[in-house]
């Protein structure tokens, strides 16, 4: 015979604070259990979003960042002549040869000076990229002086919007336009006329090629051609794979230390639980004899207990998945330490994290209550209807 | 004294609970401790500059370099003291996740202006002597267990092609916040490389590390330094070495602030589990306080009572937490290697420590003192808990 499941809440409804109390602190655990995976999964999703499946990116070997990457005219246009290069509708090569270089902008909020990516990118480019779309001013003028910026930028940094000059290069840049581009690593960057921003810099070479494939499954072909090939010195990556690598040391940044910490707070959670069930335990213990007496086994007492903690942990994780939600609201911008540059993304809440944040509360309800609950389970029904 | 020993047996009473909580607090003030070390050795950086340094790079970012002749155009600016090319290397050695700072430098002129990185003479005559020589810092050392005459080989990313550098030197730190990381060779080998490998970037440099003659003229000399470059191909930037250290940790704000934020909810986790131990203590008690009352001691007396023994499960707890601070920290420097240069518990981490536990012995006793100074007797003595 079980107990039935209104003991356990009236339980807990009489001892309101302490019940809030110890739901309490591990609602804030669940919170940064949750909210640690919602950046990680945010960061992913942002530098992943960045790449097209069938798209390839060439650097030079060994590079790592675009930054530290150059491929020359010549290598360039081996590159572009590969049997694998799609066309595009008007017979155009799908390649977009880019300079990728950073500048520095001052943050609106704090006027702090933020390197910024800066590319250079062919014709090609929004075809080769159709997450990126305009959505105020115009694209930028061939052989002109002339941007557009990221959405995400022309929010986070001053004069970055339509009509306003940019200083680099040694020479002033007009914003044309602005886009958005879904999500992806390209909403915090400026985008200009590669031909333009190589004069503008000074470089012979560009620092990647990316091109369009006919088919996604070619992608082994092309890879090994070209990195066999002794005039080249580059390497090729599929280039979802690339931007994935390039968040990999910031992903695992914050992985490690958020799980961490998470099991770490969750050892003083679990404390506050235990305390709750033994106080709960030596309070009842006349009750316990009492039910037992009636005929209640160990079993259900040990069951009502343990659902107990269990409730505790459920209400904590309820809280503390809820609270975590409301991260989704909030950007955070940093410094990508692979490729140097600023990078914007946001806390994205999947379903499999507001799970895996709920059992989380669960486990360590009954971690926490499983000791108080086998105490409770073990009293003798003399020894405690004696305790009254 | 009574009093004293009221409040230890009181706290005593419930072994195990008391144990319990202490230990809470013990894992929650040694996780605040660490968190508050890490964010420090974050700004550790900054700390270590001196203020008669200045670094000059190109204004547009760091990643541009400047031309090596701007080496002669600064020494010529007046005010300054010397100059030293510097070139950040970013090589891997043996695998990506080995990471540690390496700089290419003008070696006699850097050298000078860092007398913090002790070298012995002898070490340091053979690094002069030899092309390929290195000299690396004790921490980096000791963590890939270089010793002298040993070959480092290198993989480049911004400077391609594999490198072999030899050990010729190993520095110590002459202050506690000097960084033993880091890894310098001649920026000449750099440079002759790189001139048979790749012409088109030879003679360019990352930055300038330039001492100044007076500490107090150095904002006027960073500004006639950038003044001379107005206009030109490349433009620079001049500033301390602090600010330039500075600017990279804001860059990485974001984060540090996450974690600060992070530890003080280690903090209010440990609010709620201390409150509801006081909260459960005093409402078991309450038919003795009601008892205290009626033998004549008043409200006042009973709420510090429970004020005493909060804290003094607060304080035992803190001070356990504190005295695992250190031991913890520097195992858990030695684990993560030379990710983080300087490692160490500030005395102002310590202090917070202290701070938070008072607050927090204090805060968890309010609600259940306020209510034990206010019960009535008649109520009191038939509570039941």
């Amino acid at each position: 015979m079980r107990l039935p499941i209104r003991y356990t809440m009236r339980n807990l409804w009489t001892r309101k604070l302490t019940t809030v109390l110890t739901a309490g602190g591990m609602a804030l655990v669940v919170f940064v259990f949750a909210a640690v995976q919602m950046l990680d999964t945010g960061l992913r999703k942002t530098l992943v979003a960045t790449g097209q499946p069938d798209n390839i990116l060439v650097t030079r070997r060994a590079a790592g960042s675009e930054i530290a990457s150059g491929v020359d005219r010549v290598q360039a246009s081996i590159v572009e002549a590969q049997p694998e290069v799609a066309n595009g509708l008007a017979g155009e090569r799908l390649v977009s040869k880019e300079l990728v270089v950073l500048t520095t902008l001052p943050k609106r909020e704090t006027g702090q000076a933020t390197n910024v990516t800066t590319r250079g990118v062919g014709e090609a480019a929004y075809t080769l990229r159709p997450q990126v779309s305009l959505v105020q001013g115009r694209r930028f003028a061939r052989g002109s002086a002339e941007v557009i910026v990221g959405a995400s930028l022309a929010q986070r940094f001053a004069g970055a919007s339509i009509g306003s000059i940019l200083r680099f290069g040694g020479r002033e840049w007009r914003v044309v336009g602005i886009f958005d581009a879904g999500g992806s690593a390209f909403d915090s960057e400026i985008w200009g006329d590669a031909d333009q921003l190589m004069q503008a810099f000074r470089r012979q070479a560009y620092s990647t090629v990316v091109a369009r494939l006919t088919d996604a499954s070619a992608f082994d072909a092309v890879k090994a051609r070209l990195e066999a090939d002794p005039r080249l010195t580059v390497e090729v990556k599929r280039e979802r794979t690339f931007y994935a690598d390039q968040s990999q040391a910031l992903s695992n940044f914050i992985r490690y230390l958020g799980l961490t910490l998470s099991i770490i707070f969750s050892i003083g959670a679990m404390i506050g639980a235990t305390i709750t069930m033994y106080a709960a335990v030596a309070n009842r213990t006349a009750e316990i004899g009492t039910l037992r007496a009636l005929g209640f086994r160990r079993s259900a007492v040990l069951g009502a207990f343990l659902f107990e903690a269990v409730l505790i942990g459920a209400i904590g994780g309820v809280v503390g998945v809820a609270l975590a939600s409301f991260m989704q609201f909030v950007h955070i911008s940093t410094l990508n330490w692979q490729s140097f540059a600023e990078l914007a993304f946001t806390f994205t809440l999947t379903p499999g994290i507001a799970l895996g944040s709920f059992m989380f509360a669960i486990v360590m309800g009954v971690v926490g209550g499983f000791l108080p609950a086998v105490r409770a389970a073990r009293l003798k029904i003399v020894d405690s209807l004696r305790a009254a | 004294m009574h009093f004293l020993k009221l409040i230890l047996r009181n706290a005593l009473r419930h072994r195990l609970r008391t144990a319990l909580t202490v230990l809470g607090f013990v894992v929650a003030f040694l996780s605040f401790g660490l968190l508050q070390t890490i964010v420090d050795a974050w700004y550790a950086g900054a700390e270590g500059a001196a203020p008669d340094r200045l670094i000059t790079r190109n204004a547009v970012s760091l990643v541009v370099p400047l031309p090596l002749h701007y080496r002669e155009k600064i020494r010529a600016v007046e005010g300054v003291k010397t100059v030293a090319a510097a070139n950040w290397f970013a090589g891997v050695y043996k695998e990506p996740k080995n990471f540690f700072p390496q700089f290419a430098i003008d070696a006699v002129p850097y050298l000078s202006m860092f007398p913090e990185y002790r070298i012995p003479e002898d070490d340091l005559r053979a690094f002069l002597r030899d092309r390929k020589g290195a000299v690396v810092g004790r921490k980096l050392a000791d963590t890939y267990g270089f010793r002298v005459g040993d070959t480092v080989p290198l993989k480049g990313t911004i400077f391609p092609g594999d490198w072999e550098l030899v050990v010729r030197a190993i520095y110590d730190a002459g202050e506690p916040k000097t960084d033993t990381s880091q890894l310098f060779f001649h920026w000449e080998y750099l440079n002759e490389s790189m001139r048979k490998r790749q012409p088109a970037r030879a003679n360019q440099v990352g930055i300038f590390v330039i001492a100044v003659q007076d500490v107090d003229r150095a904002a006027a000399v960073s500004e006639a330094i950038d003044k001379q470059f107005r206009n030109s191909i490349a433009e620079t930037l001049t500033e301390t070495e602090q600010a330039f250290q500075i600017g990279f940790v804001k860059q990485t704000e974001a984060i540090v602030i996450a974690i600060r934020l992070v530890s003080y909810v280690v903090i209010f986790i440990m609010l709620a589990v201390m409150a509801n131990t006081m909260a459960m203590t005093a409402r078991e008690r309450m038919s003795e306080y009601a008892t205290l009352k009626a033998l004549g001691f008043g409200p006042f007396y009973v709420a510090r009572l429970i004020f005493g023994e909060s804290l003094a499960i607060a304080m035992v707890g803190c001070a356990i937490g504190v005295a695992l601070t250190f031991p913890v920290g520097d195992w858990f420097a030695k684990q993560m290697g030379t990710l983080f240069p300087i490692f160490e518990v500030s005395v102002e981490t310590v202090a917070i420590q202290i701070g938070c536990a008072i607050a927090v012995g204090a805060i968890a006793a309010a609600l259940p003192a306020r209510r034990a100074a206010r019960v009535r007797i008649v109520e009191g003595l038939r509570a039941i808990g």
